[in-house]
């Protein structure tokens, strides 16, 4: 494939893990979070941890766009199927997130809920042009990545004057999540979660540009450097926030320079502002409630905000009690310090997010990574 | 005064009509529907022995395999074939897959209200060839009519009957440590090219589906090494290559190490993999076989894959470890390490 197998090469992979190995200085730690999931899944499927030393650690971030969806969020999709009979569009990995009841959009479709599977939000669109007597709703989730496209779609839904169409907006906004893990006491304590720096967002920078990360150099001290989803790219990005901790810097750098900019894409966010403006607060699942991270629909395209159409309210519902989704996603633990992991809780029967998605800390170190600490019950 | 001919009957209009609920009742219309579809496409002696059942000759001494397999799939016609083969092709397999000789295929046909006569009959006429190709006849079959909406147009289940030759012991509890992990082709080609025509996803490509009989390529390969070299074969299907793999890796409790780098993927698919978030260790393949053989044979089953037509991609991707926790595990392009775990549920496409 290519301008993908390049970045794939292994003899680069190991000449660049060599160099981090050599430069890294043997009498301290490094512990950097990669905050994307996207990046998680790179480390996971290629075995990234078998080329770095021994005193750097990856601590998995809160950048899986379904594993921050908290249970409510998706309680509220499945009472729009059900209770409102509307037929449901959404993303694939969401469908697998576990909500309240034992339920999920999966099994809420086996009893009978309208639920598609859907590429594009255009696609919900299409759906709605075809059924102009149903109600078609788009779950909207994710990052900047998958925003752009759902302000696309509800402005074309404005402009072909569409009756039927609305969109049930979870998106969240990432510095803001950059922003809590700093400020969460585990990281202002220093003892507890240190993070000497981050492997910036890869699709979400070609959106935002690498600007929004620069107080987090200035004002936190911490390095960031943004990094494409491929292997070398990770690895590439290591090497280079190793040595600027070596050298007491703490920059914004960019090695993604093929698709990010300082600026990122202005167009996109042009449409972003119009159509979303910032919420107050809101919950992410394993973070609690975390303010001005998520975007609401403006009072302009309130015809097209599912919340306002059918009256949504939120009832926030909490995790399993033995579930450390939120701990983990923080950093302040491994998956492998939950008593859930590999026992209860598996990718079949997922308890907490983090299980949900291969992006997810904890299933990606169970769909790849657990061989390196064996004995896990095995499915 | 108008006289009926006699033996006459207004043939089934093949060009516009449709299954209706009459062709499912068991009166005059259903048998003209097995009579002017699936007998005149299928038409061998057993089937014109005409009973409910088929008396069928088998060679003296060996032992019967019989494998059978239900195809459900949307939508029914694809890139490279449709229900039709594949639902003899793929039953064909199960029983290629312990070394038997496939020699006899039963097909059940659960029709859907309002499926056109003429996709039916492309289907059926698809079926026959692909019988035909295979050399092995279609015997015996049964049609029910279900209404609309309870089907999805056409569900095909078949079942396959072989014989397998005294000596030859081939099955999933067989892969020893050690042993030598080979696949026939390149994987994904057939879950790819079904995907492509998906409604909410069609892109642009030329990948076709692989779907094919395996059991000539089979032969090959016996026929070139001892008969004690070969010991587990099996069609990576559902679930793909990797859940294969884990499924022997269970039954002969032993692990496996693969090398990522050696196992064929063609680039379309790969890319087509990649835009659509998917991994193809888990797609789908119809024409494809998995050989787990002795080591010092290894050489010689490749070379007999690679003269096949059906293998001539053919390649050496791993090998069999000794490993109580039964993981599969994979050397990754880039040096790393990491397990090729169970597919878990459905493959969904990934966000971030």
């Amino acid at each position: 494939m290519k301008y993908v197998d390049e970045f794939r090469d292994g003899d680069l992979a190991r000449r660049i893990g060599d160099n981090i190995v050599h430069e890294a200085d043997p009498s301290r730690d490094y512990r950097f979070m990669e905050f994307c999931g996207g990046h998680t899944h790179a480390i996971a499927r290629y075995g990234v941890v078998d080329l770095l030393p021994g005193n750097l650690r990856m601590i998995h971030g809160p950048g899986c766009p379904v594993c921050v969806l908290p249970i409510g969020r998706v309680d509220m999709a499945i009472r729009l199927a059900f209770e409102r009979g509307v037929m449901l569009c959404t993303y694939g990995d969401v469908m697998r997130v576990p909500a309240s009841d034992g339920l999920s959009l999966m099994r809420a479709k086996a009893r009978g809920a309208d639920i598609r599977m859907v590429y594009s939000p255009l696609d919900a669109l299409k759906l709605a042009s075809a059924n102009p007597g149903r109600e078609v709703v788009f779950f909207a989730i994710g990052f900047e990545t998958t925003t752009p496209p759902t302000a696309l779609a509800i402005r074309q839904a404005e402009s072909e004057g569409l009756q039927n169409f609305s969109v049930l907006c979870s998106h969240v906004l990432t510095p803001a999540a950059i922003t809590h893990v700093l400020r969460s006491p585990e990281v202002q304590d220093y003892r507890t979660v240190p993070i000497d720096g981050f492997v910036g967002p890869a699709h979400v920078s070609i959106v935002i540009g690498s600007r929004p990360y620069e107080g987090f150099a200035t004002t936190y001290r911490k390095p960031v450097v943004i990094a494409g989803f491929e292997p070398l790219d990770v690895m590439q990005a290591i090497l280079m926030l190793v040595r600027q901790v070596n050298e007491g810097r703490a920059e914004v750098e960019n090695e993604f320079t093929r698709a990010v900019t300082r600026e990122g894409n202005a167009c996109a966010q042009a449409a972003m502002a119009d159509v979303f403006e910032v919420r107050e607060s809101f919950e992410w699942r394993g973070l609690g409630q975390v303010p001005a991270s998520a975007l609401k629909i403006r009072g302009d395209y309130a015809a097209f905000d599912a919340e306002t159409r059918f009256d949504l309210d939120y009832r926030p519902v909490a995790d399993h009690k033995q579930c450390e989704c939120g701990a983990i996603l923080r950093g302040v633990k491994k998956p492998t310090e939950c008593k859930l992991f590999g026992n209860v809780c598996t990718p079949e029967t997922p308890m907490g997010s983090c299980m949900v998605s291969s992006e997810g800390a904890c299933a990606a170190h169970y769909s790849y990574g657990r061989f390196r600490d064996i004995p896990v019950v095995s499915a | 005064m108008a006289t009926p001919k006699r033996d006459y009957v207004r043939p089934l209009d093949l060009k516009t009509g449709r299954i209706d609920m009459n062709h499912g009742a068991g009166g005059r219309l259903s048998a003209q529907l097995i009579a002017e579809v699936f007998v005149r496409a299928f038409d061998n002696e057993f089937l014109g022995q005409g009973n409910d059942g088929a008396l069928l000759p088998i060679p003296a001494g060996e032992r019967l395999v019989m494998a059978t397999d239900a195809h459900v799939i949307f939508p029914l016609f694809f890139p490279g074939g449709d229900i039709g083969c594949l639902s003899v092709n793929g039953t064909i397999n199960d029983v290629a897959m312990l070394g038997a000789t496939p020699r006899y295929l039963s097909a059940s046909f659960i029709l859907e209200e309002g499926l056109p006569l003429a996709e039916l009959q492309r289907i059926v006429a698809s079926m026959a060839r692909a019988a035909r190709d295979a050399g092995v006849p279609i015997v015996t079959g049964d049609t029910k009519v279900v209404e609309r909406g309870k089907g999805d147009g056409v569900f095909i289940s078949t079942t396959c009957i072989g014989t397998v030759r005294p000596g030859l012991e081939i099955g999933g509890a067989r892969a020893r440590a050690g042993d030598a992990v080979l696949i026939s082709g390149t994987i994904g080609d057939h879950g790819v090219a079904v995907l492509s025509k998906r409604e909410s996803l069609e892109f642009e490509t030329a990948i076709e589906s692989d779907t094919a009989a395996l059991h000539t390529l089979v032969a090959g390969v016996l026929a070139a090494v001892p008969h004690d070299a070969v010991h587990v074969l099996r069609d990576p299907t559902r679930g793909g290559l990797a859940t294969t793999l884990n499924e022997i890796a269970k039954q002969s409790g032993v692990g496996m190490m693969l090398q990522e780098s050696a196992i064929p993927i063609l680039p379309q698919v790969d890319a087509a993999c990649e835009m659509l978030g998917l991994d193809p260790m888990y797609i789908a393949n119809e024409g494809k076989l998995v050989a787990i053989v002795d080591p010092e044979s290894a050489g010689d089953v490749l070379a007999a894959m690679r003269a096949h037509p059906l293998g001539r991609d053919a390649a050496l991707i791993g090998n069999v470890t000794a490993d109580s926790h039964r993981f599969v595990q994979m050397a990754s392009r880039v040096g790393g390490h990491r397990i090729v775990d169970w597919l878990s549920g459905e493959p969904l496409p990934r966000i971030c």
